[in-house]
């Protein structure tokens, strides 16, 4: 960690300090840092900068702060570790370098975690998104006892095999800033680095909006509205699939981004459907899988693009 | 001879797959290197979380030279056939081969001589092979040759390959072989953290104590030994007493290569919550040992921590670090307890309504209505209240539905009893909400107060019963269901209790109480009970009993309570300790063979009493007399349950049958005479009915 930084740049010092110095670190790695996905979804995963970037032979490093938003998780703001919307800070590199390990405890280095004082270990984590269609292998990494980060090796996105493999990296920012901060609560972090009557904290920031949001997830979101929209977004994502497939024939497709975001729009409006507690056990397993069917078939559609390294 | 140095080296492998994975790879190589001829003389092999390794010990150095012989064709076979035969064996002309005769023809034999090879090429040819078809419960490619099509699958990114084979007195050599770009040699890797260079070894004695200088313990047994009496003396200077856990000391031992003890500790205020609680969250979630106070038994506030680091404040952060999360955890646990005390365990019981127990067996609810009729049933029989019975099957799956049981499912049962006794149940009502789960395997207490006992028994029984109606009976190694250990539960609550229950009763009114209709209604008693009978077997001979009584015994047809079975297996069991016992069941075994001849031969039975005046021997006479009093005797026995006495009974018996092998001839040449002494040999197999069927007893 660079002791020179202000502490609005520290990541021990401010929740935006850690944002920046992961974004440095990656960046000097040579990875594209990207911005956050401008919808609404559950977790990095779902920016199609890694779901659909995940697929094909096309090398691809890249590095964002995704909004993550899980209905269900929200508490009023009054849980000290729980909210329903929360950042990520996620890494993918493709195909996934010999030395991914080394480069992930260095970033934790680079934001002040020294392997000197931290006891930091793999715990064997098996991923899997049933929404996505996807999943691979790797740890939840620990910090102390405490889960800062997952690791994962890709191994099938979108109901596709990843050739090359995929390595992909979560860091629970919320969590790691708690730790570099020493403070309990998420709401006690300090944002911007100030102190006295600069000094905005996370609860200055989120706290009226975890509210809000908890009362619109558990108690108002317009059921009505939402199965429809489901509905909507589902044949939507089909429709611009199927008119996406050049000339007709299964061979190069054009829409594989646009659909993708239908699949997107369609998980976010089962998760809200799912916090508001109107879908029951047995439906809850038909809307997962209808998801995904979405999903593999934009995952489908991605290989025949040129991003995707269809010829 | 030789020996083989081994190691895989890999990124962090599960702790679960650790053990499995060592035995795998050393019988992989040792039953190949069997296979090839090389009968080495020990093999050893280790895990620690990045490594898998195995040495191997006095491998010959070159396999023995291979003579086998290989029959061709007839001589002057058409010469298509000549020719294969000399491709197969490799011979440039029939010259070399021998003609050998036999009763088809003369044929030629081809002597093939495969000179034995070196054992190290052998063991580069094997090596790879094994690398890429080990076993791996979930296996992963990775990096850009997963790109290609057969790329290597390894449980995570394999790095490196150490191999070197060679004498004690003598530089190994490296065994040449390679695995997807990774080539096998000699260089290791240290401890992560502590030190991570690259290590030059030579064979496994510097490898094991290079990696110990490395700071890393490669024997398991090591590390678990280590942190095991390291955590047991930081509890114990503290004044408390360190709480074992096998599984979690394996676990624990399968995530460090370097393990560092240390302690920590939490606020007083959370041993409000039990201590099961505590521990569960303790464990399972940061896998950390606790402690507890050796005078009241109780948990401390205190844990157990084991890091993988020598860190170089003395662990000061690290225990800071666990603290933090052990707190964060701990309060939501104790929230999840205070939540569920806030709810009576009756007013959970709705929701069972929606959740499904078996689709045909209906739901939760549903279950819950036939297993309090079936206790209150079972209560009179077992001396329990029917009242306090009935409310404790009514409460007993209520925990289910708790946020602490929904978090930590291993204490279901045992947060029942807590909320129970939370809201004023009755002690025997809240005991039964945690012990009709009893017992749960061989190993397990059986519970004895009575509303517990009613309770487990109907719960196993309905399970029992509502499985079978439906046909989803234990197959071979399937038992979904663990049918077979809730039937053993019930012969060991039974049986330990020394109840008095008619099984074939309680299996109707179960029956009975089921909404689905059994397929084969009239006859599902009677094969549940054989299913009983065969537990009994399996839980005798485990026992180390004779299982071959129970047959005996179930034979006699009727038997239906479990404790008179037995009881009557027992005393038969040391009966035939005796010699009076081995006598006459030797004598009884006699009788029923000459019985069957004999009945084999006339095409009839020889049933009925036998006529006094037709006996003309003394011996006959002697035993009419004996069976007619031992008759009486055990019968008189049997009725009171007195099976020892009715073996007493039994044992009369000796002397007069041998006594009339002895000196009687039963195919006597008077017909008449001859089909009254076989009509007293069966009386002898029909005496011996009163205790057990002595034919289905085997020498």
């Amino acid at each position: 960690m660079d002791a020179s930084l202000p502490a609005h740049m520290r990541p021990d010092r401010s929740f935006q300090g850690l944002l920046l110095a992961l974004q440095r670190y990656w960046a000097d790695y040579g990875c594209v840092i990207l911005q956050p996905y401008d919808m609404e979804v559950g977790a990095g995963t779902f920016h199609p900068g890694t779901t659909l970037r995940a697929l094909g032979p096309k090398p691809w490093n890249a590095a964002y702060v995704q909004p993550s938003r899980r209905p269900k998780d929200g508490r009023y703001g009054e849980n000290p570790n729980r909210l329903q919307h929360y950042y990520q800070f996620q890494v993918i590199l493709k195909p996934s370098p010999p030395n991914l390990q080394e480069l992930y405890l260095k970033s934790l280095a680079a934001i002040g975690i020294d392997s000197a004082v931290h006891d930091i270990r793999f715990v064997e984590d098996d991923w899997e998104s049933p929404t996505l269609g996807a999943w691979g292998l790797g740890w939840e990494c620990w910090c102390d006892g405490m889960e800062v980060s997952q690791f994962t090796y890709f191994q099938q996105v979108a109901g596709v095999e990843c050739a090359p493999v995929a390595g992909e990296l979560t860091y629970g920012l919320e969590r790691l800033a708690c730790y570099l901060q020493g403070v309990d609560r998420i709401m006690d972090l300090n944002f911007n680095g100030r102190e006295g009557a600069e000094k905005v904290s996370y609860r200055d920031v989120f706290f009226q909006a975890e509210q809000e949001y908890s009362r619109h997830n558990f108690e108002h979101a317009d059921t009505a509205m939402l199965f429809e929209q489901f509905k909507m977004a589902e044949a939507a994502c089909k429709k611009y699939l199927d008119a996406g497939w050049k000339d007709g024939k299964r061979e190069a497709h054009l829409m594989a981004l646009p659909a993708y975001d239908q699949c997107i729009k369609a998980s976010h409006v089962f998760n809200l459907l799912d916090a508001r507690g109107v879908i029951s056990v047995t439906e809850r397993q038909s809307y997962i899988f209808r998801v995904r069917e979405l999903a593999k078939a934009c995952g489908e559609a991605w290989v025949h693009t040129e991003a995707g390294g269809a010829a | 001879m030789p020996d083989l140095l081994l190691e895989l080296f890999s990124e962090e492998i599960p702790a679960r797959m650790q053990a499995k994975a060592a035995d795998d790879l050393r019988r992989l190589v040792t039953d190949k290197l069997v296979a090839e001829g090389l009968v080495y003389e020990g093999a050893k092999a280790f895990a620690t979380p990045r490594r898998l390794a195995l040495t191997v010990h006095g491998i010959p150095a070159r396999q023995p030279d291979l003579k086998t012989e290989r029959r061709g064709p007839k001589v002057g076979a058409p010469d298509a056939a000549v020719q294969g035969f000399l491709k197969a064996t490799g011979l440039t002309s029939l010259d070399e081969a021998k003609i050998q005769r036999d009763p088809k023809g003369d044929f030629y034999i081809g002597l093939i001589e495969k000179p034995g090879r070196d054992a190290i090429d052998v063991l580069a040819e094997i090596l790879p092979v094994i690398v890429r078809t080990f076993p791996w419960p979930k296996s992963m490619r990775w990096g850009a040759r997963s790109a290609k099509p057969g790329s290597l699958s390894w449980v995570r990114p394999l790095h490196a390959i150490t191999a070197t084979f060679g004498l004690e007195t003598e530089e190994p050599d490296v065994v040449k072989f390679a695995v997807d770009g990774i080539e096998a040699g000699q260089t290791t890797y240290g401890h992560r953290f502590l030190a991570p260079s690259a290590i030059s070894v030579r064979r496994f004695e510097d490898y094991e104590a290079k990696l110990l200088d490395a700071k890393v313990v490669l024997d398991p047994e090591r590390r678990k030994d280590a942190i095991l009496t390291d955590a047991k003396q930081l509890a114990f200077a503290q004044g408390f007493e360190l709480v074992e856990d096998q599984n979690l000391l394996d676990e624990v031992a399968g995530l460090v290569e370097w393990p560092v003890v240390l302690m920590g500790s939490f606020e007083e205020e959370f041993l409000k919550t039990p201590d099961e609680v505590i521990r569960a969250t303790i464990r399972n979630n940061q896998k950390c040992f606790v402690v507890r106070d050796p005078k009241t038994g109780k948990l401390a506030s205190k844990f157990v921590l084991v890091a993988n680091i020598e860190a170089t404040d003395g662990g000061k952060i690290i225990v800071g670090g666990n603290e933090r999360v052990i707190r964060a955890r701990l309060s939501d646990a104790k929230f999840f307890y205070e939540t569920d005390l806030k709810t009576k365990l009756e007013d959970r019981l709705p929701k069972f309504e929606q959740i499904v127990f078996h689709e045909k067996l209906g739901t939760q609810a549903e279950r819950i209505k036939r297993i309090e009729r079936l206790a209150a049933e079972i209560a009179p029989l077992v001396g329990a209240d029917v009242a306090k019975a009935t409310r404790a099957a009514h409460l007993a799956k209520a925990d289910l539905l708790t946020e602490v049981v929904g978090e930590f499912p291993e204490v279901q049962g045992l947060m029942g009893k807590y909320y129970a006794l939370a809201q004023g149940e009755d002690a025997s009502v809240a005991a039964a909400c945690e012990e009709h789960y009893k017992p749960q395997g061989p190993a397990d207490r059986v519970p004895t107060d009575p509303v517990s006992v009613a309770v487990a028994l109907a719960d196993k029984l309905d399970t029992l019963v509502g499985f079978w109606a439906i046909d989803e009976k234990p197959t071979g190694s399937k038992d979904p269901y663990a049918l077979r250990r809730a039937a053993l539960g019930v012969i060991r609550l039974i049986a330990e209790n020394t109840l008095r229950l008619s099984l074939m009763k309680v299996a109707v009114s179960a029956l009975a109480g089921l909404s689905v209709k059994a397929a084969d209604a009239d006859k599902l008693p009677s094969d549940l009970l054989a299913f009983f009978a065969d537990r009994l077997k399996v839980q005798l001979r485990e026992q180390g009993a004779r299982h071959d009584l129970v047959d005996a015994v179930f034979a006699l047809g009727g038997q239906d309570d479990l404790l008179m079975i037995v009881r009557r297996v027992d005393a038969l069991g040391k009966f035939l300790e005796s010699d009076d016992g081995k006598n006459l069941l030797a004598g009884t075994k006699r009788a029923s063979n000459i019985l069957a001849i004999e009945e084999k031969k006339d095409k009839r039975t020889f049933d009925g009493a036998p006529d006094a005046a037709l006996y003309g021997l003394a011996e006959e006479k002697a035993l009419a007399k004996a069976i007619g009093e031992v008759k009486a005797e055990a019968g008189a026995a049997v009725a009171k349950e007195d099976f020892a006495a009715a073996m007493s009974a039994m044992a009369k018996l000796r002397p007069p049958v041998d006594a009339f092998f002895d000196k009687v001839r039963v195919n006597d040449d008077d017909a008449k005479v001859r089909e009254n002494r076989l009509k007293l040999l069966n009386e002898i197999r029909s005496a011996t009915r009163a205790v057990a069927d002595f034919s289905k007893i085997q020498d």
